[in-house]
C-alpha cells in the first residue's frame, strides 16, 4: 500500500514537473517578443520592455528563466500581473475561496444527489428506473453554460429565489449566490454519476456473494449497505473523483455565466486580456489540483478495494 | 467534458440521423437558405418578437435570428469536425506506431500522452488562446491536441490486441514489410474503432468549442457562432428578451443529442469502448 | 422425525420446468447426497430450501422444514430460518465470499447481526476456523478473501455455516472449483464437523462415489426428477435405475486400467425437453415403448418400468 502511495507521487510530480515545463515553454511557441507577449495586449515603450527583460531574465538561456519562475512558485511568488499591476498571489489569494466553495458545493450536488439518485434507479423498481432515466438524459444532454442560461432565464425573469450575478460576501450570501453556478456546474454530472451508480448497484445486486449474504439471513438494509453498496463504491468514488477533479476547470464556465470572481473567470479574463503571467501560474495550478485529486482518488480507491493497489500499478 | 453517455433509444435513432442530415445541410447550404444576411443590423426591429418576417425574432441589433442560426451552423459543425479529423489521425497514427513497435518508443509515448492527459481540455484552449490570441482557428487546434490522448489510448490498446494476433505473425512469416501490414491490414481492420471513437468525439468537442466561444475566447462578434450567441443573448434575457441565447442553447442541445445518439448507435454496431 | 421434506416440488423458471414433482425426506441428523450430471436440477432443489430461486421462479408443490411450509413464511420468518436453521456451503467460495471485506467480518456478521457482542463474536468465529482446522486463525480474520487460497477460503465458508449452530447444512457441489488434492480434505472436514454436532445435511455432487462416502442416502437426479433413492453403503449392489447403473459404469474405476473408459450414452436431456414418458427413456439401452410414453411412478426406491426385468 505504501508502494502504491509512493509510485503514485512519484507519477504526479513527473506530470506536474513536465506539464510545468511545457506551460512555460509555450510561451517561445507564440509569435513574437517573450517580453512583449508578457507585458499583455497595450505596447509598452523600450525602457518598460528591458526592464520586463531584467525581471524575468529573458535574455538568459531557457533552463535558467524556467528556474527562476519555477523557484518563484515553488517559494510562492509567481510574479505580478503585468496588465493588472498586481501580485499574482493577491489575485489568486482573493478568488480561490470562492472557487474551492464553488466546488465543493457542486461536489456534494454531485455526490449526494448522483449517488442517490442512481440507487433508487436500481433497486426502486421499473417506474422509478424509467423516470429517472428520462431525466438523466435530459441533464447529461445539457452542457454548463446551456444551464447556466436557462437558470439565468428562469431565475431573473420569474422566480428570484436565488441571485443571477455576483460571488456574495459572508458564507450564507456567498452560498446563496453560488447556488446556481453550482447547479449549473453539476447538472450533467450528477446525471452521469447517477448513470455510473445505477449500473454498478445492478451489476452488485447480481453477484452470487450477495445472494449468498441474502441466503444467511442477513436483513435487506444490511446487505444493501454492506455488500452492494460497499462493493459498488470503488468504481463510483473513481467515476465521481475523476469529475470533481475535472469541476475545478469547468468553474471557467458557470463562474463567467453567473459573474463570479473565482478562479475560472479569472483564467478567462487574464486569457482575453493575455496576462501570461497569470495564465502560467493558474494553468500549473489548475492541471496540479487536477492530477492530485485524480491521485487521492486512487488511493481511496485502493483503501476501499486493496486488490487495485496490487495490480493497479500505472 | 460532460458525460454524454445517453443511452440508446433505438427507435429514436433514425430520428436523430434525419437531424443529423438536416443540420449538415443547412450548413452547407446556409447563404442559400437563410432568409436574411446575418450581419445585416437593424437597430429600428431590436428584439423583435416570432413573426412571419422573422421566425426567430431579430437581436439586440435587430439582426434576424434564424438566419444567425443557420449561419452560425456552419463554424459550429466545422470546428468539432476538424477538432475529431485532425485528433483522430494524429492519434490513431500515433497509436499505431506505438502498438507497433513496442519497447521504449511505446512507453515514451505513453507517459507523454499521460502528461497531455492531465491538461483539462477547457484549460488547454483558454492557455493557447492566451498566448495566440481568440479565432476559429486557436481553440480547434487547442482542442484537437487535447483530443489526442483520448483517441490514443483506446486506439492504442485495440491496436495490441489487434497486432498480437496470429494473422499478423503469418503476414510477417509471408515476408511483407511492417508498413504493408499496417496499411492494408491493421489501418483497416481498426477503422471502424476510430470512426466510433471520432463520432463520439464529435459531441464533445462541439460543446467544449462552444464553451470556449461561450467565454469569449473563440469566434469575436459580429461572427455569428453559437456559443458566442448564447454568451452575447446573456445581457438581453436579464431584459426580458431570452430569444437569442435560448434559440442558440437549444441548437447546441439538439445537435450534440442527435450526432451523440448516432455515434452510440454506431458503438454498439461496431463494438467500439463507448468511453 | 423428518426435519426436511420435499413434496412434489415442482419449479419452472420463465415457464421452463426444471425440478418436477421432486418428493424427498430427510430425517434430522441424516446426510443425504443429491447426485445428477450437470442441469439435473440438483442446485434448484437445495436452493428451493432457502427461497433462494432465480426470478421469475414458479414454485408448485411444498418444501417442509421442521413441518413448517416454507413458501408461506414470512419475511421476518424466512430471515430467521435462513440465519439460524439452515447454512448453505456454495460451489465457489471466491464468488460467495464479498471480495472486498476481511475473512472476520464475513464470519462474524450473522452472529453480529443476531445481536452477539464484537468481541464475542470474534472469539466464536476464531474457535470456528479452527475446527476446521485453519490454523493462526486470528491473522486470518485480517485476511481480504484474494489472499488466501481456494480451499483455505472453502474452509471459511463452512466455519461460516458451522458458526450459527444450524440444523441443516446444503452444501451445493463444495468442491467443484477446488483442486483435486484439496478436495477430499474439505469434504472430510465438512462430513466429520457435521457428524459430530449431529446436524442435518445435503450434500450435491456429480460424484456418486464421494456421496457415498459422505452420505447416509444418495438421490439420484436426472432432467429435474428423482429416479432413484437408496442407501449409501448398498449403492453398487442395490442400484437398478439404469442411469444410477450407466453412471456407476462411468465411473474411471469401473473399468480396468488401460481399457477405454465408459460413458454414459448421448447427451444429458432437461428437464424442458424431457419426453412424455420416462425421463431418461432417450439414452437408455433398455428402453421399451411404454417408456417412452407412459411415466413411471416413483415405487419402491426408483421411478423405472422396467426394475423389476432388470
Amino acid at each position: 500500500m505504501t508502494g502504491f502511495v509512493l509510485r503514485r507521487l512519484a507519477g504526479v510530480v513527473t506530470t506536474v514537473a513536465v506539464a510545468s515545463v511545457v506551460i512555460f515553454g509555450a510561451l517561445y511557441l507564440a509569435p513574437g517578443d517573450p517580453a512583449s507577449l508578457l507585458a499583455g495586449g497595450n505596447q509598452p515603450d523600450p525602457a518598460a520592455l528591458a526592464a520586463i527583460r531584467e525581471r524575468h531574465h529573458l535574455d538568459d538561456p531557457f533552463p535558467v528563466q524556467y528556474w527562476h519562475w519555477l523557484s518563484g512558485l515553488l517559494s510562492g511568488d509567481p510574479g505580478v500581473s503585468l496588465v493588472l499591476r498586481e501580485p499574482v498571489t493577491a489575485l489568486i489569494g482573493a478568488r480561490i475561496g470562492t472557487t474551492l466553495l464553488l466546488v465543493a458545493y457542486a461536489a456534494v450536488l454531485i455526490l449526494t444527489l448522483g449517488v442517490a439518485t442512481g440507487v433508487l434507479a436500481a433497486v426502486g423498481g421499473r417506474r422509478v428506473d424509467r423516470a429517472l432515466t428520462v431525466l438523466t438524459t435530459v441533464l447529461m444532454a445539457a452542457p454548463a453554460f446551456v444551464a447556466a442560461i436557462l437558470l439565468i432565464w428562469l431565475f431573473a425573469t420569474t422566480l428570484s429565489w436565488f441571485p443571477v450575478f455576483g460571488s456574495g460576501t459572508g458564507f450564507a450570501d456567498r452560498i446563496h449566490h453560488l447556488t446556481l453556478p453550482a447547479l449549473a456546474l453539476s447538472g450533467g454530472y450528477v446525471a452521469y454519476v447517477s448513470r455510473i451508480t445505477r449500473s454498478e448497484v445492478r451489476a452488485e445486486l447480481a453477484a452470487d456473494h450477495v445472494a449468498a449474504a441474502r441466503g444467511r439471513g442477513l436483513p435487506r438494509w444490511t446487505v444493501l449497505r454492506r455488500h452492494v453498496l460497499r462493493n459498488a463504491a470503488p468504481p463510483i468514488v473513481a467515476v465521481s473523483g475523476v469529475t470533481v477533479a475535472g469541476l475545478f476547470a469547468a468553474t471557467a464556465v458557470a463562474e463567467q455565466a453567473f459573474g463570479v470572481a473565482g478562479l475560472g473567470s479569472l483564467l478567462v479574463q487574464s486569457a482575453a486580456r493575455q496576462d501570461l503571467i497569470v495564465v502560467q501560474a493558474l494553468s500549473l495550478l489548475l492541471v496540479t489540483v487536477f492530477v492530485v485529486v485524480n491521485m487521492l482518488v486512487d488511493v481511496l480507491n485502493a483503501t476501499l478495494d486493496p486488490r487495485l493497489a496490487k495490480e493497479g500499478a500505472p | 467534458m460532460t458525460a454524454l453517455a445517453i443511452p440508446v433509444v433505438r427507435r429514436a435513432v433514425p430520428f436523430a440521423a434525419v437531424i443529423c442530415l438536416l443540420v449538415v445541410l443547412t450548413a452547407i447550404l446556409a447563404p442559400w437558405i437563410a432568409p436574411y444576411d446575418p450581419n445585416a443590423i437593424d437597430p429600428l426591429n431590436a428584439y423583435a418578437p416570432f413573426s412571419a418576417a422573422h421566425p426567430l425574432g431579430t437581436d439586440d441589433l435587430g439582426r434576424d435570428l434564424l438566419s444567425r442560426l443557420i449561419h452560425g451552423s456552419r463554424t459550429s459543425l466545422a470546428g468539432p469536425l476538424i477538432v475529431v479529423v485532425a485528433a483522430g489521425t494524429i492519434g490513431a497514427t500515433l497509436a499505431i506506431t506505438a502498438a507497433w513497435f513496442g519497447g521504449w518508443f511505446d512507453a515514451l509515448m505513453s507517459r507523454a500522452l499521460d502528461v497531455l492527459f492531465a491538461f483539462p481540455g477547457l484549460v488547454l484552449a483558454i492557455t493557447v488562446a492566451a498566448l495566440f490570441g481568440s479565432g476559429f482557428i486557436t481553440p480547434v487546434v487547442a482542442l484537437s491536441v487535447a483530443f489526442v490522448p483520448v483517441i490514443a489510448r483506446v486506439m492504442r490498446a485495440a491496436a495490441l490486441r489487434e497486432r498480437n494476433l496470429p494473422y499478423i505473425e503469418a503476414l510477417r512469416v509471408q515476408g511483407f514489410g511492417a508498413w504493408r501490414i499496417c496499411l492494408r491490414h491493421l489501418v483497416p481492420n481498426l477503422a471502424p474503432l476510430l470512426m466510433v471513437q471520432a463520432a463520439i468525439g464529435f459531441g464533445y468537442a462541439m460543446i467544449d468549442l462552444a464553451s470556449i466561444s461561450f467565454l469569449g475566447l473563440g469566434l469575436q462578434p459580429p461572427a455569428a457562432d453559437w456559443g458566442l450567441m448564447i454568451a452575447n443573448g446573456q445581457p438581453s434575457i436579464l431584459a426580458g428578451f431570452p430569444q437569442q441565447s435560448v434559440t442558440a442553447a437549444v441548437a447546441v442541445v439538439i445537435t450534440v443529442v442527435a450526432f451523440t445518439a448516432v455515434a452510440e448507435r454506431l458503438a454498439t454496431r461496431f463494438g467500439g469502448d463507448v468511453r | 422425525m423428518t426435519l426436511l421434506q420435499f413434496d412434489r416440488l415442482t419449479v419452472a423458471v420463465s415457464g421452463r420446468p426444471v425440478l418436477r414433482r421432486v418428493t424427498l425426506d430427510v430425517a434430522a441428523g441424516e446426510a443425504v447426497g443429491l447426485v445428477g450430471e450437470s442441469g439435473s436440477g440438483k442446485s434448484m432443489t437445495v436452493r428451493s430450501v432457502m427461497r433462494l430461486l432465480p426470478a421469475g421462479a414458479t414454485v408448485g408443490g411444498t418444501v417442509r422444514f421442521d413441518g413448517a411450509d416454507v413458501g408461506a413464511l414470512d419475511a421476518a420468518g424466512l430471515r430467521r430460518m435462513r440465519s439460524r436453521d439452515v447454512a448453505m456451503v456454495f460451489q465457489d467460495p471466491r464468488a460467495v465470499v464479498n471480495p472486498v471485506r476481511t475473512v472476520g467480518d464475513f464470519l462474524t456478521e450473522v452472529l453480529r447481526d443476531q445481536g452477539t457482542g464484537r468481541s464475542e463474536a470474534t472469539r466464536r468465529a476464531a474457535a470456528a476456523l479452527s475446527e476446521v482446522g485453519v490454523g493462526d486463525a486470528m491473522r486470518r480474520l485480517q485476511q481480504r478473501p484474494y489472499e488466501l487460497s481456494g480451499g483455505l477460503l472453502q474452509r471459511v465458508v463452512i466455519a461460516a455455516a458451522l458458526l450459527t449452530g444450524p440444523r441443516l447444512i446444503l452444501a451445493d457441489e463444495p468442491t467443484t472449483a477446488l483442486d483435486t488434492t484439496t478436495q477430499e480434505e474439505v469434504v472430510a472436514i465438512l462430513a466429520e464437523q457435521r457428524r459430530l454436532r449431529g446436524t442435518t445435511l445435503m450434500f450435491i455432487t456429480h460424484d456418486l462415489e464421494l456421496a457415498a462416502a459422505v452420505c447416509d442416502r444418495i438421490a439420484v437426479m436426472y432432467a429435474g426428477e428423482i429416479v432413484e433413492i437408496l442407501p449409501a453403503a448398498r449403492l453398487h449392489s442395490d442400484a437398478r435405475h439404469p442411469y444410477t447403473r450407466a453412471l456407476l459404469g462411468s465411473r474411471p474405476g469401473a473399468v480396468a486400467p488401460g481399457e477405454r473408459l465408459r460413458t454414459v450414452p448421448g447427451v444429458p436431456q432437461s428437464a424442458l425437453t424431457a419426453p412424455p414418458g420416462c425421463v431418461f427413456a432417450d439414452r437408455c439401452p433398455h428402453a421399451e415403448a411404454r417408456c417412452r410414453d407412459v411415466r413411471p411412478v416413483f415405487t419402491g426406491s426408483a421411478a423405472c418400468h422396467l426394475l423389476e426385468v432388470l
